[in-house]
């Protein structure tokens, strides 16, 4: 290639440069807003749709209402309106915060203080356990669903908000405990030491100390424990069930797409509803969540 | 400073002060209160009631019994009990038992508090992976009265399960084929420009969004209108404009088969090009430098070069999406519950529990899953043991 003999003669120091010979060519330049639309139209499909004019949307195409954007008529905020009372959005919301945030913290806590002590707490069979913890890792949660749907009949947890917190928190725990466990194993020995000299128990070292210096592990998993329940669906459809005063978003959504196939003013508004949150998080907290998933892609 | 607080715990011999103790015996009172209302379906309602009547207001409280009045306040009065119980509790449990153990003599503490520490993860462990995985093995074996049989195990080698079997695997390979491929392309061609975080964002924000959200997304861009009508499903109206009949992409066999998998694909991709990026970037520049003055073409690098030295990387996204991809459900079962030859597993097991209330069927389609995954489980106990022995 061409290019790449004039990179050659090129500068050193610009080491950017020599990685990228053909550095924006117009083809190169080209494909890649190419491929950023592609990957960005069918959402802005949606949220534009979900403001428009409901007589409209089945007689034009999106496209159209943003070509026409300045005509009376075109724009509304009833779509959201109606979704929110009409369609239990506004209770899912409700519901989805009350299953997420638990459900994010609970585990990380567990986590934290499992892996510390597997970390830093020598105990006879530790070993052999987190052997057990790496194993889990990969169990498919749908092995736990009949068994664990058949103990909640039982124990009145089926539908219940404890009932989804527990079972969201033990099908992130391998997870958290792995990464916790990488990056805690990492921090320097004498810090443990010159704590246990200063007669700090091992309680206080944790909160003194292990707990502030893991935090960037502890928000990477956090970001990701987060998107993972928020989005979820299984879990909330078999422990929480259809209940209407139960249901979390992705819920709702789904009930949305069966019987009001057609209503796409209804289902556009509803499904940017669920999207708010999940991507206000992961936009303003990317940094946090490309770390995690550097460090946790074996889930 | 330093000197009285050696001191201090020299002459109290423990460390957390007494007052957290009772604090968070306190506080796990209230939780287990908490709990209770948790528990009960309509807890919100009768707290709130029960509320309203000490205040006075005995209609407002017959109101919130009866599934009427001020049933929003009754759902935040239970949203902020969740998160205080949820939150709180858990944080009073290990506080509690951590400063009780501390009180105990320092031989014994020693040798207790690290399972004070990892109690509560191994309890849930167990009971919500270890036990149900091997029940769930075991009941593959039963039918519906308890009795031994092979019949769930034989069914899955007929007919509709054969073609369900037949999709997942289509699934797995394409989908994370797909996915991988696109991220490995994506990754190498951003390396190359300059605002190269930002392009990164478009393709990495699909990430975020729910499964049955992007599903929604992507039946809007499948939507298909009668000939008389316009399309205004962005595929439809690209494809009629090109004086082709209209398609019914997601509900047509086969071809909703790749159009559910592009879904997958599209969210997946920017997970696959964050992690190859990271490895692309970890290439060190002298080894491309000596490539280029060697005169190898930006292709020889890339294949001959890039792709050996980020093999690792690439093995381990494709467990990733695989280990994903083969799980999948929330798309095919909110596209069409697999009506159209396009079920997989995962829906028809969850379909075999809720619809057919077939324990044992439904627990032998687990087990697939679990079984296709035996070997990466094996893969992650053999990386982990060579790491510890290092």
């Amino acid at each position: 290639m061409a290019a790449s003999a004039n990179a050659v003669t090129g500068t050193k120091a610009r080491s950017r440069f020599w990685r990228a010979p053909m550095l924006e060519s117009l083809p190169l330049r080209l494909s890649v807003v190419v491929i950023c639309l592609l990957w960005t139209v069918p959402t802005a499909g949606l949220l534009v749709t979900s403001f428009r004019n409901p007589q409209l949307i089945t007689k034009t195409g999106w496209w159209d209402g943003l070509l026409n954007a300045f005509q009376p008529n075109q724009w509304t905020l009833n779509n959201y309106a109606s979704v929110l009372s009409g369609d239990n959005m506004g209770t899912a919301f409700l519901n989805s915060l009350i299953v997420t945030i638990p459900s994010t913290v609970i585990p990380i806590t567990i986590a934290a203080f499992a892996a510390y002590a597997f970390a830093w707490i020598p105990f006879r069979g530790r070993g052999i356990l987190f052997i057990i913890v790496v194993a889990l890792l990969v169990v498919p949660l749908q092995m736990a669903l009949i068994p664990i749907l058949k103990l909640y009949s039982g124990a009145s947890l089926y539908g219940t908000f404890l009932g989804i917190w527990l079972a969201h928190t033990a099908f992130g725990l391998p997870l958290a405990i792995f990464l916790l466990y990488n990056f805690m194993s990492q921090l320097p020995r004498d810090l443990f030491e010159s704590a246990s000299i200063d007669g700090a128990t091992a309680f206080q070292t944790f909160i003194g100390l292990v707990l502030p210096l893991s935090l960037p592990a502890l928000g990477a998993f956090a970001i990701f424990q987060f998107l993972w329940v928020w989005n979820d669906l299984l879990v909330a459809l078999v422990f929480l069930g259809p209940g209407k005063d139960v249901q979390v978003m992705p819920t709702a959504l789904y009930n949305m797409i069966g019987p009001r196939g057609g209503a796409w003013h209804l289902l556009t508004a509803g499904a940017f509803l669920t999207m708010i949150v999940p991507l206000g998080v992961f936009l303003a907290l990317q940094r946090f969540f490309v770390r995690g998933i550097l460090a946790g892609s074996v889930k | 400073m330093a000197q009285d607080r050696a001191q201090g715990s020299a002459s109290e011999s423990f460390g957390t002060p007494r007052w957290v103790l009772v604090a968070s015996l306190i506080g796990l009172l209230f939780a287990a209160l908490g709990v209770t209302v948790l528990i009960d379906p309509h807890g919100g309602q009768n707290l709130l009631a029960a509320i309203y009547e000490r205040l006075g207001n005995a209609a407002g409280a017959d109101a919130l019994r009866n599934g009427q009045g001020d049933q929003f306040f009754a759902k935040l009065l239970l949203a902020a009990i969740a998160l205080l119980v949820g939150v709180g509790g858990i944080w009073l449990l290990f506080t509690s038992a951590a400063t009780i153990v501390e009180r105990f003599p320092p031989r014994i503490r020693d040798r207790i508090i690290p399972w004070v520490f990892i109690a509560p993860a191994l309890v849930l462990l167990t009971i919500y992976l270890v036990y149900p995985a091997v029940s769930t093995v075991i009941q593959s074996f039963f039918d519906q009265k308890g009795v031994f049989t092979l019949a769930n195990w034989a069914s899955l080698g007929k007919g509709e399960f054969l073609e369900i079997l037949r999709n997942n695997i289509i699934w797995l390979v394409v989908a994370t084929a797909g996915s991988v491929g696109l991220g490995l392309l994506v990754a190498a061609l951003f390396d190359r420009i300059r605002r190269e975080s930002l392009a990164k964002v478009f393709i990495f924000t699909p990430l975020a969004i729910s499964l049955v959200g992007a599903t929604v997304i992507w039946k809007f861009v499948y939507a298909i209108q009668p000939p008389s009508e316009p399309q205004f499903g962005l595929l439809n109206a690209i494809w009629t404009a090109f004086g082709n009949k209209a398609v019914a992409w997601s509900t047509t066999f086969p071809i909703n088969l790749p159009a559910e998998m592009l879904i997958m694909i599209w969210l997946q991709t920017g997970f696959a090009m964050v992690v190859l990026s990271a490895a692309i970037k970890g290439v060190s520049v002298e080894v491309l430098e000596a490539a280029r003055l060697d005169g190898a073409s930006e292709r020889q690098i890339f294949f001959g070069i890039i792709i050996p030295l980020i093999r690792g990387s690439i093995v381990t996204v494709t467990t990733t999406v695989a280990i994903a991809t083969l799980k999948i459900f929330d798309i095919v079962f909110s596209v069409s519950g697999g009506l159209n030859h396009d079920n997989v597993v995962a829906v028809r097991m969850f379909q075999e529990m809720f619809q057919f209330f077939n324990t044992g069927r439904a627990a032998a389609l687990a087990t697939i899953l679990f079984i296709a995954v035996l070997p990466v489980m094996i893969l992650n106990l053999r990386n982990f043991r060579r790491q510890a022995a290092m």
